[in-house]
């Protein structure tokens, strides 16, 4: 009853959107699709929700084909797409009757479904939706796309231009409807967001890089990985770059994420290379692998 | 049918919110009506001439009378010589010059002629030649009164009548364009931008992903704009009743009729444009250049269709504006019914099924 797809792929004239895609998202998952801008996250959005018809391969939603049962899927799909796309000269709650009222229901009878969502903006449901926050537009966007009571919920980057505070209560909102029986899957471009999936599947440039919880994406990296911090930071960067033994540098919050070629590798040596190269203040610790570093590393 | 029913609500909220496209719906119909009605007219009225008298005797000044005494012309100059004629011409105010010949009474009586020569100023071929005709009628007029106890050889007097806008009022003919002109307009234009603007805010795609089915989206965009522009000719022909005394020869009812049939058929090309056009801008502009020209140039509203080349000609019978204009010109003008007029109705209503099928053809049920 979840979603499955098996070898997806799908071009746009010449440019191929995406390659050869097979997963598959079990009832009641939360599962991440987790990737840059125009990894083909979308177009995978747009087959699962019938917009498109993939040109090989097979993908079924609750056990509806998406090319042959369309109809049946959209009667039972929740999706948000990417871009804000509601009413903005519809007020919050003439933008939610309406969606209730295509999907023959009301929101009296769904209301204990997006309860949750819908009290914090309800005191504005006077306001039109153009002149809502990014944070408020998400929320009725989410509460549109829930009041049909969805059996799978389809959700393309819902976070993007949401303020850190929101996108927090938006992944707690999710993982309530989760709790509700709902499949939910979800597109991001942060990583951060990545951990709080049941899994994910990393991909780039239109091919699946590897699908799996995120503690385990995190444990198979190969590496140990460290936490470099300098005085001068640019320099830093530099440095290691060109340090004989480097194996990937990626600066990471007020941190650079270092990883050595060698098994044997030595935080001293490392410390006295760069204070021999003019750098101050050094630390050097050893951290735990995020899965933007795993991404970084299966991307290279 | 509840689904439905939302739809068409959330349309009427769209339209009523937006303060251009109610201008478009409300504001245009009206100005448009009044502009032509009142400015832009063929016919003349109190055209400023001047006059050149070199005789000044008792014939020419009762002439001069006749002429002023007109509600066509006003004399507001009296030129005293002819190096005047081209200034006064030049200061743009005088439209024509009547000039009459030296002893101009006296060579009446004695060689039973004389002449006068009418000067137009005919940047404006039209109203030149409309000068010309209503001076010749007026000059006519005095002739036939003079020679009427006169025996001539014999004579031929042309009785013409004018039937159906005998006093030739230029409104009558403007009324059945504007109303054509304006349920096309706000039919075609304003439902493709609609379903266009769906497209570009991305809406459509979630209403792709919702159980209503295209001709359900299509019906609900199409209802509201059925509805406003019933009332729209409603208020057209209200509004050229009462200001323009333009008569209602035909049944009301069949009119009504036949407007709803030509609002349809623009809603069904409006709906064919919105297949096409993927933005609201280009929906705008197809149907400006792809309607609105065709309209005004090819459809018999300004331009008669009958002195237009061939090519023309069968091109025009392609615009559905054409036939509506002939439709409404007979009900309003002449009073004919259905059984003169069935043969266009017809037309009309091929037209609609066939742009309707195209469009439900190309009306795609997925982004692509």
């Amino acid at each position: 009853m979840g979603i499955s797809l098996s070898n997806i792929s799908k071009s746009y004239k010449k440019v191929k959107a995406v390659q050869d895609i097979s997963f598959e998202v079990k009832p009641g998952e939360l599962f991440g699709l987790i990737g840059p801008d125009g990894a083909g996250k979308t177009t995978l959005f747009r087959i699962l929700t019938t917009l498109l018809t993939p040109d090989q391969g097979t993908a079924t939603v609750t056990d509806l084909d998406v090319v042959k049962d369309y109809k049946s899927i959209r009667k039972s799909v929740g999706y948000m797409p990417g871009r804000f796309s509601l009413y903005q000269d519809l007020t919050i709650e003439e933008n939610l009757t309406f969606f209730a009222t295509i999907f023959g229901t009301t929101i009296e009878e769904n209301y204990d479904l997006i309860e949750d969502i819908y009290v914090q903006i309800e005191p504005f449901k006077k306001r039109r939706a153009g002149k809502l926050s990014g944070g408020m537009k998400q929320k009725l966007a989410l509460s549109c796309a829930l009041i049909h009571k969805p059996k799978v919920l389809f959700l393309d980057e819902p976070t993007t231009g949401v303020d850190p505070v929101s996108r927090k209560e938006f992944w707690e909102m999710l993982k309530r409807l989760q709790k509700k029986g709902i499949t939910i899957l979800v597109s991001t471009p942060y990583m951060d967001e990545a951990a709080l999936c049941d899994r994910i599947a990393l991909i780039q440039d239109g091919s699946i890089l590897d699908i799996d919880s995120p503690e385990k994406i995190v444990e198979k990296f190969p590496k140990n990985i460290f936490n470099v911090k300098a005085n001068n930071m640019y320099k830093l960067i530099q440095e290691l770059q060109s340090y004989q033994h480097s194996y990937s540098v990626y600066p990471f919050g007020e941190f650079v994420h270092y990883t050595d070629q060698r098994d044997a590798f030595e935080i001293k040596d490392l410390q006295s290379h760069l204070k021999n190269q003019g750098l101050d203040n050094i630390i050097i610790e050893k951290t735990q692998p995020n899965i933007e570093d795993a991404f970084m590393e299966l991307a290279k | 049918m509840k689904r439905f029913i939302g739809f068409v609500k959330k349309e009427f909220y769209h339209i009523f919110r937006d303060k251009r496209s109610l201008f478009i719906l409300f504001g245009m119909p009206i100005a448009q009506i009044l502009l032509f009605g009142f400015a832009i007219t063929n016919e003349i009225n109190n055209v400023d001439i001047a006059v050149l008298d070199h005789s000044k005797d008792a014939t020419t000044e009762e002439i001069i009378n006749k002429i002023s005494a007109s509600k066509y012309f006003t004399i507001t100059q009296f030129i005293s010589h002819e190096d005047n004629i081209e200034t006064a011409f030049k200061k743009g105010k005088i439209k024509a010059v009547i000039n009459f010949e030296k002893d101009f009474s006296k060579n009446l009586i004695k060689e039973r002629k004389a002449s006068l020569q009418i000067l137009t100023d005919a940047t404006d071929p039209n109203t030149a030649n409309s000068i010309t005709n209503y001076i010749n009628a007026i000059l006519q007029n005095y002739q036939q009164a003079e020679n009427k106890d006169i025996e001539v050889a014999y004579q031929i007097i042309p009785q013409t009548r004018m039937v159906y806008n005998p006093e030739l009022k230029s409104v009558f003919m403007f009324v059945p364009g504007v109303m054509t002109i304006i349920l096309m307009l706000v039919s075609a234009m304003m439902t493709s931008i609609s379903i266009t603007r769906e497209k570009e805010l991305g809406t459509m795609e979630i209403l792709l992903v919702s159980p209503l089915k295209p001709f359900q989206v299509i019906i609900g965009k199409v209802v509201p704009y059925i509805f406003l522009s019933v009332v729209n000719a409603m208020v057209i022909v209200l509004l050229s009743i009462t200001i323009f005394k333009m008569p209602i020869q035909g049944s009301l009812f069949l009119l009504g009729a036949e407007s709803v049939l030509f609002i349809i058929t623009s809603l069904a090309l409006g709906i064919l444009i919105s297949t096409i056009a993927q933005t609201q801008q280009a929906a705008m502009m197809i149907s400006l250049m792809g309607l609105m020209l065709p309209v005004i140039l090819l459809s018999g509203f300004i331009f008669p269709i009958t002195s237009m080349p061939i090519p023309l000609q069968v091109i025009s019978n392609i615009i559905p504006a054409k036939w509506f204009i002939i439709i409404i010109k007979g009900i309003m003008l002449k009073g004919v019914g259905i059984s003169y007029l069935w043969k266009e109705s017809l037309i009309l209503i091929a037209m609609t099924l066939f742009f309707i099928s195209l469009s439900i053809k190309k009306y795609k049920i997925r982004l692509e």
